[in-house]
């Protein structure tokens, strides 16, 4: 356990050093930076225009569904790795399980590709 | 690790930090104005959480944590929130309003956790009960523990799981997907099976008059 641990302090060594810098980048600013604020200079900058809207609109939804075709081939990748990792000990039967598991989701992808839900438009 | 050992020392200070920090994520995940911060709390709540596993030696769970949720789920709820086109400041205005209901849901996972929590010192035989007791780390790590047994022992949930993945895929695109007649898409084959003949014209043109 200890040992599982201490194989992790690198992670925490960069999350410190990470945090360090980060937190100095936006620090330092407030403290040495220069500001003169005036309504004008605050406002939104739209290449010498008024702004014409709020910078939030709305996005297509074809984003969405590119995000959940990723969601879930990640998650078909990620059950590849205990599999890979116990590969010896599973034996065939764990072998042809996970042909199974790919194959229906062979299945999906299929369906997808012929859809034309991977092209854009 | 023994089953109730309590983590001591340099462990146990990471576990206070990451759950602290877990916790004050969280509150600030439903108390932040913007809800791109928010999500972005959101990503941090998971990032403790996930540090929490590691510190119980669940190894998978934890990279499986980063990779699916903060790679992918934050992205989505970023995506959620920004489709939807509403006034968000409107929207926080009526927050108490729900207050009750987030807190008798908060209720009932506490007694859930309180009732798995105690089970064991109501019957502490049900503690050696367990149907997969988790190996020694030194052993086998958790990584391959699981693969061990879930292509094996639990194939019926982990096919229930592909063929859930199924549904949610064929389900996005039926949802989803429509194509746009207006725009003019490659065809290759199309394209690469046109001839002179079939896609030129000789028009004899009297002057005059038009084709």
């Amino acid at each position: 356990m200890e040992q599982l641990l201490a194989s992790y302090l690198p992670v925490l060594i960069f999350i410190g050093v990470a945090l360090v810098i980060g937190l100095a980048l936006m620090i330092a600013p407030f403290i040495i930076a220069y500001k003169d604020p005036d309504p004008e200079k605050l406002s939104a900058y739209e290449c010498g225009f008024n702004a014409f809207d709020d910078a939030r609109m709305k996005f297509d939804v074809r984003f969405y569904l590119v995000a959940i075709l990723f969601i879930i081939f990640d998650l078909e990748v990620a059950f590849l790795f205990p599999w890979a990792v116990s590969f010896g000990a599973i034996g065939w039967f764990g072998f042809w399980s996970m042909m199974v598991f790919l194959a229906v989701l062979t299945i999906g992808f299929v369906y997808e590709w012929k859809k034309g839900a991977l092209e854009w438009d | 690790m023994e089953q109730g050992a309590l983590l001591t020392g340099l462990p146990a200070a990471f576990f206070y930090l990451f759950a602290f920090v877990a916790v004050a994520a969280a509150l600030m995940v439903v108390s932040s104005r913007n809800p791109v911060h928010s999500v972005l709390y959101l990503i941090l709540t998971f990032f403790n959480a996930s540090a929490l596993f590691l510190l119980t030696g669940a190894e998978f769970l934890a990279m499986i944590l980063l990779i699916v949720y903060v790679g992918a789920v934050a992205v989505l709820f970023l995506f959620v929130v920004m489709m939807l086109d509403i006034d968000f400041a409107e929207l926080r205005t009526g927050m108490l309003q729900y207050a009750p209901i987030g807190a008798l849901v908060g209720l009932v996972l506490l007694a859930e956790l309180v009732i798995v929590l105690g089970g064991s010192s109501f019957g502490p035989e049900t503690v050696g009960a367990i149907a997969q007791p988790i190996p020694d780390l030194a052993i086998r790590e958790n990584t391959a523990a699981l693969g061990d047994v879930l292509y094996t022992e639990y194939v019926f949930f982990f096919q229930l799981a592909g063929l859930v993945l199924l549904v949610a895929m064929i389900g996005a695109i039926v949802l989803t997907l429509h194509h746009r007649r207006d725009v003019k898409r490659q065809d290759i084959s199309r394209q690469v099976a046109r001839t002179p003949e079939t896609s030129i014209e000789v028009v004899e043109v009297e002057s005059g008059k038009g084709i």
